[in-house]
């Protein structure tokens, strides 16, 4: 009786560990190809920019402005690059200021309630924002589709997550480096603007570049507020819409004319190749940034 | 952010009177005769036969981001497992920043994407088999449209929020303590086992919370969903393949109609549904901020 049990007990265990095993190899299937997946998608639509956009680029490209459905991007790019760079300048000083203050004086419960709602407004759709710059900048204040309506809007956007992030970077400023230049009689402002900041660069750099590539990217919100137009810039602040590569894309893809559809996909992959390029970036940044502080 | 509240609800507030509670549960999107006089109705001036509700909407919104979820989880986890455990070694921080490299592309580039590639594909392969081997449950029947409706949105949504998924557990992963999983494997787990049964439970709170920030983003998302959602007007869907609008992209495509209107309720009855969707994201998102911050430190 007892032998046959335990030779039972020992198929048994087999048996178990044979469908463990099994199990295992198969969660580690599922793993695998979530991210082939994921990375099939990522490299299709890498692919498809890069090949439909490389085959579209040409130098009138950047020479003319566009013409109905055909023309260059001329108007586009360089509003592109005002609505971002204009949004920068203005959220860059205060979403640095902010993220200072967190950072070092925002420990108690004020600066808690400040870093949370940053947070949330991070989160918030970008086409609110836009809904809320149409009917405040556009509409009362009477600016029509302008780019100080457009950059505004997008400096809103980037306020917080500038904040956020130089408060995340300047938190990794090690105590002791605060501590030695307050022993050296050092005030507070002179503390965080001469020894912290400039220790906390590279990653608060980071975060204004990223800030930059998510509003180059935008669309939603600029369609509510810049408008379109098919000329270059004519320096008015308000007044006068302003063109952008997002607009090209969403817009032109839609019309039934290879002209169209050349200029959208060479739109797509200058502003994919730029967000991109910004985001490369920002990453080497902030591992040189890191490696810098490990080393220390 | 009050301001954002406050501006949003005090433009609004007229189609709010106007509109009462039926906004919610109406499905019927009509700005009235554009050519007839404006009349007054309660006080407001709207044009005759105005009539708005955005029942359509909300369903199109959630069930899109509902199901973006349920079909992102599933690959968030698992491309965070592979990315933290399963990788060669050499390659793990390569292959994570090209994950990652994946929430920086522009939204309406998703959107072309979307268009181009993945429309032709579904409707003309994908959606009809599924019709096929799957049409015995209720939702996935024919018939399978043109390729632009829910399931595509959902799907782009899913490949929008997927790297924010990953790139956050896979961090919570490598970050959990080696005690935790040397523990696992000292009772004789295997590696699955471990993950499964030790680290992604010691995990909870960052996959809800990480979920719900993606969630947050695919209730907010506009471009790549008016690209791909078939854009539908005052129209339930009755299966996974129907047309859809959601609200932040119908914002966007009914502008130019609601302009016409010259007593302007269209463009604030547009403003409310931008201050409605303000609070569900907003909500959305401050849940998963606190439920982040009691995760601990993250």
């Amino acid at each position: 009786m007892k032998p046959r049990s335990s030779a039972d007990a020992t198929h048994h265990a087999l048996a178990r560990i044979r469908r463990r095993r099994v199990f295992n190899v198969l969660g580690w299937t599922i793993s695998v190809l979530a991210f082939v997946l994921l990375a099939l998608a990522i490299a299709d639509l890498l692919y498809l920019v890069m090949h439909k956009g490389a085959s579209s680029l040409s130098l009138d490209l950047f020479t003319q402005v566009t013409n109905g459905i055909g023309g260059g991007l001329a108007n586009a790019i360089t509003g592109t690059g005002l609505l971002a760079g204009g949004a920068l300048l203005l959220a860059a000083p205060l979403g640095i200021g902010t993220g200072i203050y967190l950072s070092e004086f925002g420990r108690g419960r004020w600066g808690h309630a400040v870093r949370f709602w940053a947070d949330v407004l991070v989160g918030v759709p970008s086409i609110v924002l836009g809904y809320f710059g149409y009917i405040t900048m556009v509409i009362a204040f009477g600016w029509n589709f302008s780019l100080a309506a457009g950059a505004i809007t997008l400096a809103i956007m980037m306020v917080p997550y500038i904040a956020r992030t130089t408060d995340l970077a300047l938190r990794q400023v090690p105590f002791g480096v605060r501590e030695a230049a307050y022993a050296l009689g050092a005030q507070d402002w002179r503390v965080s603007l001469r020894v912290v900041l400039p220790a906390g660069a590279p990653a608060v750099l980071t975060g204004i570049l990223l800030a930059l590539a998510i509003g180059m990217g935008e669309t939603a919100p600029l369609l509510y507020t810049a408008g379109w137009s098919n000329y270059l810039w004519n320096g008015n602040l308000t007044h006068e819409p302003v063109g952008y590569l997002t607009y090209v894309i969403w817009t032109f893809i839609n019309e039934p004319f290879a002209s169209a559809h050349r200029l959208a996909f060479a739109a797509a992959l200058l502003i994919t190749a730029l967000v991109l390029l910004i985001n490369v970036l920002a990453r080497l940044l902030l591992t040189g940034f890191s490696r810098r502080l490990g080393a220390r | 952010m009050l301001a954002l509240f406050l501006f949003l609800t005090i433009y609004a507030w007229p189609a709010v009177r106007f509109n009462g509670l039926h906004f919610l549960y109406q499905d019927t999107w009509n700005l009235g005769r554009l050519y007839s006089d404006p009349i007054s109705v309660g006080g407001q001036q709207v044009l005759p036969d105005a009539d708005y509700g955005i029942l359509f909407l909300i369903v199109g919104t959630l069930l899109s981001s509902l199901m973006a979820m349920a079909l992102a989880l599933p690959v968030g986890i698992g491309t965070a497992l592979f990315l933290a455990e399963g990788a060669p070694r050499r390659l793990r921080g390569t292959l994570s920043f090209f994950v990652e490299l994946l929430a920086g592309v522009p939204s309406v580039v998703f959107g072309l994407w979307g268009y181009v590639v993945l429309i032709p594909l579904l409707s003309r392969h994908v959606y009809p088999m599924m019709a096929r081997f799957l049409g015995f449950i209720p939702f996935f029947g024919g018939p399978t449209g043109s390729g632009y409706g829910l399931l595509t949105a959902a799907l782009v949504l899913a490949l929008m929020i997927v790297p924010l998924i990953a790139a956050t557990l896979r961090d919570a992963i490598v970050a959990t303590p080696i005690a935790l999983r040397e523990a696992g494997f000292s009772v004789g787990a295997t590696s699955i086992e471990v993950f499964w049964k030790v680290v992604l439970p010691s995990l909870r709170r960052v996959l809800i919370g990480s979920s719900m920030l993606a969630l947050g983003r695919a209730l907010g998302e506009t471009m790549a969903v008016l690209m791909v959602s078939g854009n539908a007007l005052n129209y339930l869907p009755d299966n996974a393949y129907s047309p859809i609008s959601t609200m932040s992209s119908f914002i966007v495509s009914q502008l130019d109609s609601a302009l016409q209107d010259p007593t302007s309720m269209a463009v604030r009855a547009l403003a409310e549904i931008a201050l409605i969707l303000l609070v569900i994201s907003a909500g959305v998102n401050m849940l998963a901020r606190v439920l982040l911050r009691y995760a601990g430190g993250r």
